[in-house]
């Protein structure tokens, strides 16, 4: 087995072994669940646009949270010493940790599927095709921001501060889409293609555009990139 | 086995490993000594690839660190100081995992060998956060030899143990040397004094001493210890001191009524022996006990460690 899925099995593991894991999916599921039910009550509305519009929300919280240990606490426990002293490499470790964090928001996900069986249930006229951009995207969505939160992680060897930072770039890429408007015009353009939201949206209306696939594989591998290179210069100080 | 050359390593404008040069025979168990923030665990750290030298070079059977760090992780087990470990698997689990990493091919077959090795039965299914601390240094050690590496490396594998525990840890240590290549840091004198075949000690980042147990007595202890048991009185054996040249008087403590233990002192490269006993013998002392102490090691450490640093 090679080293990067020995590593992710051993965080997934760690996972599921932790009530705090267990905690932030089932905030996750209540918080995502509330707002597509009372709309589905209120408005007699079945649809998912509602939780396509509050998971990236809530992605802010929830991304962050499962990332903030998964080197920062290595770092403090000192396990980091016994992990870089094993033979393998400093991007193994980081690509393993992020495939595990994938691999959590992907069950957080799979658990949002029973609202889609409600749709499917209740529901009439159902774009198949834009929810499974709109799934798509949400995974591309939390890709992005645990290698954000991966990065941030890498910093510190506290995971408070590693929390805190990843949520802070993770929010601004969320706000920029929001703040256009203080903008000069000729600046919206380009700004606007690095909100994430931008990207996010063009995705739930069901269009897969390689332009959108870009800018988030350019995020997940910039700021894996900086994790590794972050690891790599602890050791060489 | 590992050269280790004019190494140095800063951190920031702290200069914890001052040009370093020594060397490492294969099968040699080698005690690392010095006190606290002498720079041994650091060294023991660039050994093992997870700190890179400031200059200088480290050499593993031919292979440098610089260029083939990976190699050089493969042939070492290592025990670093603080023995981290993932408190929330069990031990089965955690060494299932550090196997795998190592690529290990038949786990199940080394995996019998370390839990008979290191005394692990019973514990395998338990978390590692609920065991005690000499089980934890335990499984940290097993983690180390799971590999059967060509090297191991352990950093102050002792510390916070009971006697108890320390005494089943050294024999452990004893036996892994029978096969590999060691290397044992400590503080603690006796530690190594009990388990290694070299010694090297190190202060502010220098080595000061290198050489075998009784090479480094030998080298470094100037004065011989005589105790005396005697049935004497204070003003008279002081008297003995006086009349012998090149013997001092240490101290003198009653441990009955009539006798008293005296502790003399003499240039090691002249035996008085025989001089103290005529004398005693002329003056028709009763003689109970005389014992020749050779300086302990202990006192040579700290003389090393005292002089050139200023404090221990």
């Amino acid at each position: 087995m090679n080293a990067t899925k020995i590593i992710a099995n051993k965080e997934l593991k760690s996972y599921l072994n932790s009530p705090a894991a267990y905690i932030v999916l089932v905030v996750f599921l209540l918080i995502s669940g509330w707002f597509f039910a009372s709309p589905l009550f209120i408005n007699n509305q079945a649809e998912l646009r509602s939780l396509f519009n509050i998971i990236p929300m809530i992605f802010i919280f929830f991304v962050p949270a499962i990332t903030m240990g998964l080197i920062a606490k290595e770092r403090n426990i000192g396990t980091i010493e016994q992990l870089s002293t094993f033979p393998i490499q400093e991007s193994q470790i980081v690509m393993g940790k992020f495939w595990a964090s994938v691999g959590l928001i992907a069950v957080g996900l799979l658990f949002t599927l029973i609202h889609f069986l409600t749709i499917i249930i209740l529901g009439q006229n159902i774009d198949y095709g834009a929810i499974l951009c709109g799934y798509l995207g949400l995974l591309l969505l939390g890709a992005v921001y645990s290698s954000i939160g991966l990065f941030a992680s890498s910093l510190t060897d506290n995971q408070i501060v590693s929390f805190i930072i990843s949520f802070l770039i993770i929010f601004f890429l969320f706000i920029l889409e929001y703040s256009l408007f203080i903008l000069p015009s000729y600046l919206s353009g380009f700004f606007q293609y690095l909100s994430i939201n931008y990207h996010f949206s063009n995705l739930t209306r069901g269009v897969i555009d390689t332009r959108n696939l870009v800018y988030f594989g350019s995020l997940i591998v910039l700021f894996l990139r900086f994790a590794i290179i972050r690891l790599k210069s602890g050791k060489w100080k | 086995m590992i050269q280790l050359q004019n190494l140095v390593k800063d951190y920031g404008n702290l200069r914890a490993v001052d040009h370093i040069n020594f060397e490492i025979n294969e099968g040699e168990i080698l005690g690392f000594l010095g006190p606290n923030g002498a720079g041994k665990s650091t060294t023991l750290k660039m050994i093992t690839c997870f700190l890179s030298p400031t200059a200088g070079n480290i050499i593993v059977e031919d292979r440098n660190v610089y260029d083939h760090s990976k190699e050089i992780r493969e042939m070492i087990g290592y025990l670093p100081e603080t023995n981290p470990l993932y408190t929330d698997m069990i031990v089965y689990d955690y060494l299932k995992f550090v196997s795998e990493v190592r690529k290990i091919s038949d786990f199940k077959q080394r995996l019998k060998e370390v839990v008979n090795k290191c005394g692990l039965h019973g514990v395998l299914n338990k978390p590692i956060e609920t065991l005690s601390k000499g089980y934890r240094q335990r499984v940290g050690l097993a983690q180390a030899i799971i590999h059967d590496p060509k090297i191991l490396i352990l950093d102050e594998p002792t510390t916070g143990l009971d006697p108890n525990q320390i005494v089943e840890i050294r024999q452990l240590i004893k036996e892994l040397g029978k096969e590999k290549t060691l290397i044992i840091s400590s503080h603690i004198l006796q530690e190594v004094q009990a388990v290694c075949d070299r010694i090297v000690i190190i202060n502010k980042g220098k080595i000061v001493a290198d050489g075998s147990t009784e090479q480094l007595q030998n080298n470094f202890q100037n004065k011989n210890k005589l105790v005396l048991e005697i049935i004497a009185t204070e003003e008279e054996l002081s008297s003995l001191a006086d009349a012998i040249e090149g013997v001092d008087l240490l101290s003198i403590e009653p441990i009955s009524a009539h006798v008293n233990k005296a502790d003399l002192e003499y240039d090691a490269k002249e035996d008085k022996r025989k001089e103290i006993y005529e004398f005693i013998k002329k003056q028709d002392w009763i003689l109970l006990e005389m014992k020749k102490e050779s300086m302990s090691l202990e006192a040579v450490f700290r003389n090393l460690t005292i002089e050139e640093g200023g404090q221990a």
